[in-house]
């Protein structure tokens, strides 16, 4: 039998690689990519290279303007501006982070359970995503919060909780696909548990579509979560959060506009960025869009 | 038709009743006791106990939740238990200014999205086409505060064209347009960066349909092809764009009122927040949802104006 | 004659949907009506007919990927149906299935060696090296260097990963195969190959095969005995040199006259067979083959014809008024 004369199709690296290696040739991608890297490193590294303590107040050096002392200038209280966006940062990407990361779990095991399950279970449960979703995610964040209390876990909680339904809705999709591939069957007839199918089998090739609308998610919760700050719902003064610092900056905006504008380009850059990416991920993954 | 919206309104009773129950539970059930969360820590045990009788919390889970989905069905709200007042009333008086913000926003997003996102998809790649994409995806990722204020930085306080305290008298026209405009701009800016994304990529795909593809094979003059028929396939993904937006819209516009000092709900929300008025967040939650649910009603019968195949099914 | 290891009786699965709103009408597709066979240790039964009559939808539903609806399954004296849990496992060691789509077959996120060591860790046969060594025997067995072990799916043609199929249902060890059409999305160059090495695997490891196929001279080749499917229901069984040579049924006939003879370009290709092919959702009465049927009789369209064993030893039956 000469199975060697069968041609070996050209090898072409598995989805996720391959969207990422597309993803990496788009500059829009890159440039969100760098973008990231630059305020994600600033935030981790502020304790060591945040040029002063974020909570020193300093009465002499009040409402400074830029200055090569004070680069990005200083606050009401003589704090400096600069190293409170360092420390801020960390706020906006844990809560973020916590909050995907947990909305991605839960939503993207109720999306694929609900898929795999199918019937009435699965309509029910989509009808009740369909009224989570249909909630703008700021008014339900806030008031979340507000019965909560502004502590980071209770914001972590209502910005997770506005995109469970995303993410169910995600998982949902392609799971009802791959629970008709054959693969699927034949892991039933060899005997394995619908729990291995599920989590070793679909899940794995789900992971794609959860990532991308993961980093678009992650835009959104960086938003909300400044959003709330702002308000005045956000992890308690004195902890700088860039929304906390822009509502400061908006009070004195009138003395000192660099106030108001740093820590709003903060917030601009890190959305901006991450939307960059995540868009890129999504043109490489989506099956529509490969072929063009 | 009549027997369309007839069908559609009766279809959303239970998804009203639905987003109320999402409500009750978040608003009565999450918190734990809410006589607690209001009084605090501290309070005595009888004005937890004055507290819980006036709010009806001694009542049964069930009985609260019947009560609650009953008065919300038939248009009662409640009234604050700061003020007294009654809810519908304070909302009333504000309501004209959030749906001038909110319709204001919406036609801003849709006059620049539409024929931007139509420009794009017809020069595909071109100089455009990139600027179009870059663009939208900035816009996308302005906080509505952000942009607020980078406008008011600009327009208020350097070029001074417009106020800076944005309460309008209602009664003068002029007087509200102007000051509609900068928030306008704040607030749309998203929509119009989504509506322009949606509508350059349902363009690109009902362009590249069949139908259109023979219809100019046909001889149908370009021009009316895109505009007739790409235009007619791409307006119900826009439409479904729009519809959702407007629920981001009401909720962003506390945002925008903060930041140009205007009043309207999200203004009243954020009060009744500071002022931890339970039977206010209650009510307001609950007018959000009707106003949701409207929402919702309005884009379904649009759907059917538009395709009249959704109309048979 | 060897013992029976799977005996099918009564076989039925109906598929329900509710269509249309607001006032839902319920449709019920009778893929599969009633359907009995035996198949012997070491015996190929194949199992032929139109598309859509019911053929794969009963090589699932014997082997509980559905649950059937009604009838027995039984395995060496097991009832198959009513198994659960740890027996239920047991059971699905015995039987294994091939499918017809060799790309939608394995798991695309899965590397070939972690796709067939994993039934035998499921099934606690061997575990690290042991299974890697059992594995990369077996992809030397169905034809395929060992080194394919640590290669993905879409590194492989289709004739490749049907071959990959095969060894993965081999893992376990089962004594019979149920092959639904494993060779008609192939390249028709392939296909023989593959033909070849399941023939190859039967005699070598003694297997039954339950082969369900469009395409009747590949059949007739393969399979000791075969049943011709029609609207979900068995009209002729018998040996294949019968019942493919000298058919009874009127269906059967149909189908014979209509395959293309050793023309290996048109292999898999369904024949063309006159008559619209009636819909399992509303079957017609009494001989469901009789608004095709060239010999349709009165009584045809009113009683469904008994089945009438063949003249001579084992050579099966017929549902048919003709031989009544
Ligand atoms: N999951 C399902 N839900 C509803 N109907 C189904 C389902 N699976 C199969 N059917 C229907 O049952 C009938 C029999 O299908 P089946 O796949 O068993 O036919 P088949 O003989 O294998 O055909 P083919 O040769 O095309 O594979 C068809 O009418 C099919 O549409
Ligand atoms: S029973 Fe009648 S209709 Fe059916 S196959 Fe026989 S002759 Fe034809
Ligand atoms: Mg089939």
């Amino acid at each position: 039998m000469s199975t060697t004369q069968e041609l070996v199709a050209p090898p072409a690296p598995a989805g996720w690689k391959r969207a990422l290696g597309k993803a990496r040739s788009n500059p829009t991608t890159a440039v969100g990519v760098v973008i990231c890297i630059i305020i994600m490193a600033a935030a981790i590294l502020a304790p060591w290279v945040a040029p002063y303590d974020p909570a020193d107040q300093d009465i002499f050096n009040r409402l400074q303007p830029p200055s090569a002392e004070f680069w990005l200038g200083t606050d009401q209280f003589g704090r400096d501006i600069l190293s409170r966006l360092m420390w801020g940062g960390r706020i906006s990407l844990t809560v973020s982070l916590g909050a995907i990361f947990a909305a991605a779990i839960i939503g993207g095991a109720i999306g694929l359970i609900s898929g795999y399950i199918g019937g009435r279970f699965d309509l029910f449960v989509m009808q009740v995503m369909d009224v989570l979703l249909s909630f703008p995610s700021l008014i339900l964040g806030l008031i979340v919060v507000a019965l909560l209390g502004p502590e980071l876990i209770n914001l972590v909680v209502a910005i997770a909780l506005t995109a469970i339904a995303p993410f169910a809705r995600v998982a949902r999709a392609p799971t009802m696909a791959l629970k008709e591939r054959a693969f699927v069957e034949a892991g039933r007839a060899l005997g394995f548990s619908h729990t291995r199918v599920l989590f070793r089998h679909i899940l794995p090739n789900i992971m794609s579509e959860v990532m991308v609308m993961g980093t678009l998610w992650l835009a959104t919760a960086v938003r909300v979560e400044a959003s709330l700050s702002f308000i005045g719902l956000g992890v308690k003064p004195p902890t700088a959060t860039w929304g906390g610092m822009t509502r400061d900056g908006f009070e004195n905006i009138l003395d000192a506009p660099w106030l108001a504008v740093f820590p709003g380009l903060a917030i601009l850059f890190l959305v901006l960025g991450l939307n960059m990416v995540g868009d890129g991920l999504r043109d490489a993954t989506d099956p529509k869009l490969r072929n063009e | 038709m009549t027997g369309f919206v007839l069908r559609r309104l009766l279809a959303a009773v239970p998804t009203l009743i639905a987003v109320l129950t999402l409500v009750f539970i978040i608003v009565r059930i999450v918190p734990g006791d809410p006589a607690l969360v209001i009084l605090g820590d501290q309070a005595t045990p009888e004005a937890i106990a004055a507290l819980r009788t006036r709010l009806g919390l001694d009542r049964s889970l069930w009985a609260q939740y019947f009560s609650f989905i009953t008065s919300a069905l038939v248009g009662d709200f409640g009234v604050s238990m700061v003020t007294g007042r009654s809810i519908m009333a304070e909302v009333g008086a504000v309501l004209p200014h959030t749906i001038d913000l909110t319709l204001a926003s919406m036609i801003f997003g849709i006059v620049i999205g539409v024929p931007v996102g139509i420009w794009a998809a017809l020069h595909r790649n071109g100089v455009v086409d990139v600027a179009a994409r870059v663009l939208s995806l900035l816009g996308l990722s302005f906080p509505v505060f952000v942009s607020g204020i980078f406008l008011l930085l600009a327009f208020s306080l350097h070029w001074r064209w417009f106020p800076v305290i944005g309460s309008a008298d209602l009664s003068d026209y002029g007087d509200r347009l102007h000051k509609l405009v900068l928030p306008t701009v704040a607030l749309g800016l998203v929509m119009a960066a989504y509506i322009t994304r949606v509508t350059r990529s349902a363009m690109l795909q009902s362009l590249g349909e069949d139908y259109i593809r023979t219809a100019r094979a046909k001889g149908v003059p370009w021009r009316r092809v895109v505009w007739v028929h790409g235009l007619r396939n791409a307006s119900i993904p826009i439409v479904t764009v729009v519809g959702l937006y407007v629920g981001i819209l009401l909720g962003n516009s506390v945002l925008t009122e903060i930041v140009f000092n205007r009043p309207g709900l999200g203004k009243i929300i954020v009060g009744a927040l500071n002022q931890r008025d339970y039977t206010m967040l209650q009510g307001l939650m609950v007018i959000y949802c009707f106003l949701i649910v409207v929402v919702n009603l309005i884009t379904d019968l649009l759907y059917g104006v538009i395709d009249p195949r959704v109309k048979a099914e | 004659m060897t013992a029976p290891v799977l005996i099918v009786e009564g076989l039925r699965k109906h598929f329900v949907a509710k269509k249309g709103f607001p006032k839902p009408r319920t449709i019920r597709v009778r893929a599969v009506e009633d359907i009995s066979f035996t198949i012997h240790a070491g015996e190929a039964f194949g199992l032929v007919g139109e598309s859509g009559c019911g053929k794969s939808t009963a090589a699932r539903a014997l082997l509980r990927l559905i649950e059937p609806d009604a009838g027995t399954v039984t395995w060496k004296g097991e009832n198959v149906l009513t198994a659960k849990g740890a027996a239920l496992k047991a059971l699905r060691r015995r039987m294994q299935i091939v499918f017809q789509d060799p790309y939608s077959s394995l798991d695309p996120r899965q590397s070939i060696g972690s796709a067939l060591m994993e039934p035998m860790h499921v099934h606690g046969l061997a575990e690290g090296q042991e299974a890697r060594r059992r594995a990369g025997a077996l992809l030397e067995e169905v034809g395929l260097p060992p080194a394919a072990l640590d290669r993905f799916p879409h590194e492989f043609s289709g004739g490749q990963r049907q071959r990959i199929g095969i060894a993965r249902a081999l893992t376990v060890e089962p004594e019979l195969i149920v092959a639904d059409e494993p060779v008609s999305a192939l390249d028709v160059s392939v296909q023989a190959q593959v033909l070849l090495l399941m023939q190859d695997l039967r005699k070598r490891r003694g297997l039954s095969f339950l082969f369900v196929s469009h395409d009747l001279s590949v059949v007739r080749w393969f399979c000791d005995r075969v049943a011709v499917m029609y609207l979900g229901r068995i009209v002729e069984e018998g040996p294949a040199g019968r019942v493919l040579a000298n058919p009874m049924h009127p269906y059967a006939q149909m189908l014979r006259d209509a395959s293309p003879v050793p023309d290996p370009a048109r292999r898999g290709v369904l024949p063309r067979i006159i008559g619209e092919i009636p819909s399992a959702a509303n079957p017609p009465p009494g001989c469901p083959f009789h608004p095709r049927c060239v010999h349709a009789m009165p009584q045809c369209s009113q009683v469904m014809p008994g089945w009438t064993l063949a003249a001579g030893d084992n050579q099966g039956g017929v549902a048919c008024h003709l031989h009544g």
